[in-house]
Order: C-alpha cells, then structure tokens, then sequence
C-alpha cells in the first residue's frame, strides 16, 4: 500500500508491503538508522519515536517502531534522534544531556531512551528520579546501569521544559 | 521477525468495520493498538489474511458517565484510562492498573478492549474487568449484544466474541465504596507480565494468572462475606485455581503467591476504606 509519513518534518511516500514495519520504514525507505532495532519484541525500546496522529496535539507520543506498522503510522508525524537538534544543528536538551552526564557507553540503546525521555518530560516536565525510572522501565540498558541516564533526564528536564514553551 | 503477509484494511468507522469483517469472515483480525496482536503476528503465531484497523475511530475512544455507570470505549488506550480524571475518582482501580500495564510506550498505543479480547490469564486488565464486574458491549452482523465479563473468557486467549464481532464498549457499575480497592502484581521486572496477580474492589477478588482465564476467587469472597479477616479468607486464594507451571514458577509457588498477595490486598483495600 501506499503509505505517506511525516518524518522529522520531511513527508516520505513510498509503495510498502502491508505487513512493513514502521522501523524497518523508518531505516529502510526514509533512510535513517539512528534507530535501532534490538529485541524486536517490545522490550527493549531501542526502536523507540514520537508518533503524532492526525489532529493530536504536542510533540507526539512515544512508541516502540517494532510494534506499529508503517501502515498505521500513514498520515502521522513521526520523529526520530535525527529530528531532535534544531535547524542550526543545535543538540535538544535531553541529547545535550546524556553527553554531558556521561548518560550512554556503547550508545545502541540511546536513540530510544533519549527518545522515551523526550515523551516523558514532555508528559511531566519536572520528574522526581522515581518517576523517571519508571518512565524508563521499556528501555534496556546493558552498559551503563542507568544512574547516569537518569541522572540526564534530571539534568535536562529545566531545558526541556524551556525549549518547549519557546 | 516480521509478520507473514497480510492484507491491511483501515476501516473509516464502526460499521465500515463490521462490513469489512463480514466480507472476509475467519481470515480477518481487528487490529486498534496492536500491541498483544502484533507481537503474535511476528512470531507467526497468529496468521490472519486481513487486518482490520479500528485504531483511528474516535467513537470507540471515551470514558464517560452514562446512565449511573462508567462507559469506557474498547478503543481507550491504557495511558488514557491511567489519566482519566473520571476514573480517578470513580474507578481508581481501572486507572491504577491501566497505569501498570506494560510500560510507558506500551500504554500508548495498547488499547483496553484489545488486552480483553486477547484474554491473555497473565494480562493485568481482564482480572480488573472481572473485580469490577463489568459489562462487555459487543456489536456484530446481527446487532448489539451485552456479555457479562463473567461469560466473556472462555479459556487460553478464547473469549465468547463470535467471529465478525468486535468488543466496542466496556460498562462498569460504580462500586459502592470506590476507595476499596488494591491491586498487588508480582514481576520479576517491571514490565514483564504478572507472575501472580491480584485485583480487588470491596469483597470482589480476582486473580491474574492462575488459569486459563482470569478467575474470581470465590471462596476468598465467600469467607469475607461470612465475616473473615484478611489473612484468614487469603488463605482460601488457591482453592479452585489451575495455575500452571513454567520457567518463572511451578503451580505450588503460584498457590503460594496467591495466597500471600490476595492478603495483601486485601488488608490494603482496608486500610482505604
């Protein structure tokens, strides 16, 4: 079927299988790979986006792009890591964050956990450190044993919270 | 993994819905958030030629009062029913455990009615459903028919829904103390699915996982209605019970989970009266 998504602002149209996924859409036909598949199971949140339906209002929600298919996401907004920085190549908060917390090692989960913070602090600017690890209970970690990822979702909620109302 | 071929159908409302089902009879799924559904089509375990996707229709989405009842659409996600104001104060018990399922993505897309009519005995929701003895609303080919939530799970992810029938509203009596209520879920992680769950509203108790279909706890419930404190009607939590056994416990550490949750739950349930 066709299908027409909004990604990071840019429509991308192409004749899919209907049984394709939006991560495999979102790698594969839009060409960005900073998400990444991982379990492929609705686990592991490393294939985490914001999707926006038609006529939903703020940033979009966050959803694991392994379990949605490119079918359902025909006519949403959809962004990725790669939409996050600004037009003057300006890191978002939450990715200033993780670099200046030291929020990430091998750096395969974070595409997902920046992004699951993203929708978190758009949900509740001002989390307490319980509830962002509980924000954060779909996205795995095999590296860093979360305190300094929490520690940038912390650090970056003031900003974020800033940016959003900018 | 990806699902085997399928044909996606997106239906413009209830009824397109209906239609669509009728052409295609057995072959064809209605698909809203798709997070129980998906997951089996990726692992083949579910095969269906046509998908039918309801998740855009704003008429299965609501929670709203209606005649002395909460009327919930079978469209409402998890993260919506966790942040109705209505429920809060209603049904603490819906909202509380709507927040629990899964994890924050997962509540995004993953639809009330979709956890029902999977009726997976691990899930979270169908136990609630049971608790609150809710009314499940089904529309199909031949009109509109009530199920008793009681009738509705029939065994493993069976339900008593006829094919070409979809799930599109789930009616709760208000509870007379709505404040009575306590969920307690054992997990190894925090979104993994309930080892041994418990939901309970006043002197109803329902069990997650401890058979084929979510169950009441009837004998728990008849102990407290004869006067008995929680510990001793917890006691009674595995009898009528056909846990099974697999790599996260055998039947005897799940009759043992039971009975230790059930009088947690029941002695918080107290404590909010």
């Amino acid at each position: 079927m066709k299908v027409t998504i909004t990604v990071n602002g840019n429509q991308v149209a192409a004749e899919v299988a209907d049984r394709t996924l939006l991560v495999h859409f979102l790698r594969e036909v839009a060409n960005l790979t900073a998400t990444n598949v991982g379990c492929d199971s609705t686990s592991c949140g490393a294939c985490t986006v914001l999707m926006k339906g038609p006529g939903e209002a703020g940033g979009g929600k966050s959803v694991k792009s392994c379990t949605v298919l490119a079918a359902q996401a025909d006519g949403c907004e959809v962004t990725t890591v790669e939409g996050l920085a600004d037009g003057s190549g300006q890191m978002h908060p939450v990715q200033a964050a993780f670099h200046a917390e030291h929020g990430l090692q091998c750096g395969f989960c974070t595409p997902g956990m920046v992004m699951a913070a993203v929708s978190l602090l758009d949900e509740n600017p001002a989390p307490t450190e319980e509830e962002v690890r509980s924000a954060l209970e779909g996205n795995l970690c095999r590296c860093t044993g979360y305190h300094n990822i929490v520690r940038a979702v912390l650090a970056a909620a003031p900003a974020a919270s800033e940016r959003r109302s900018a | 993994m990806i699902p085997a071929p399928f044909t996606y159908k997106r239906a413009s409302s209830v009824d397109e819905a209906l239609d669509l089902a009728a052409d295609d009879g057995e072959d064809a799924k209605f698909l809203a958030g798709g997070h129980s559904l998906l997951p089996l089509m990726k692992l083949r375990l579910a095969v269906p030629e046509v998908l039918i996707d309801i998740g855009r229709l704003g008429e299965l989405r609501y929670v709203r009062e209606d005649d002395g009842h909460i009327a919930v659409g079978a469209g409402t996600s998890h993260d919506e029913l966790a942040r109705s104001a209505l429920l809060a104060s209603e049904l603490p018990l819906l909202a509380h455990v709507a927040g629990q399922v899964g994890d924050p993505q997962v509540r995004h897309r993953g639809t009330i009615g979709g956890s029902l009519v999977h009726a997976d005995p691990a899930a979270d929701l169908p136990a609630v459903a049971l608790a609150l003895d809710a009314t499940l609303v089904a529309r199909g080919p031949a009109g509109s028919r009530d199920i008793p939530a009681s009738d509705f799970f029939e065994s493993l992810f069976q339900t008593t829904l006829e094919p070409g029938e979809l799930l599109t509203e789930i009616r709760f009596p208000k509870p007379e103390e709505a404040a009575r209520w306590a969920f307690q879920k054992f997990t190894k992680r925090a979104i993994d699915w309930a080892i041994v769950g418990v939901a309970v509203q006043g002197g109803n108790v329902a069990l997650v996982n401890m058979g084929q279909t979510p169950l009441r706890a009837t004998a728990v419930e008849q102990a407290l209605a004869a006067g008995a404190g929680p510990r001793d009607a917890a006691a009674h939590a595995a009898e009528g019970t056909s846990a099974s056994s697999d790599i996260n416990g055998d039947r005897g550490y799940r009759e043992h989970l039971a009975r230790v949750l059930v009088g947690r739950a029941l002695e918080e349930s107290g404590t909010r009266a």
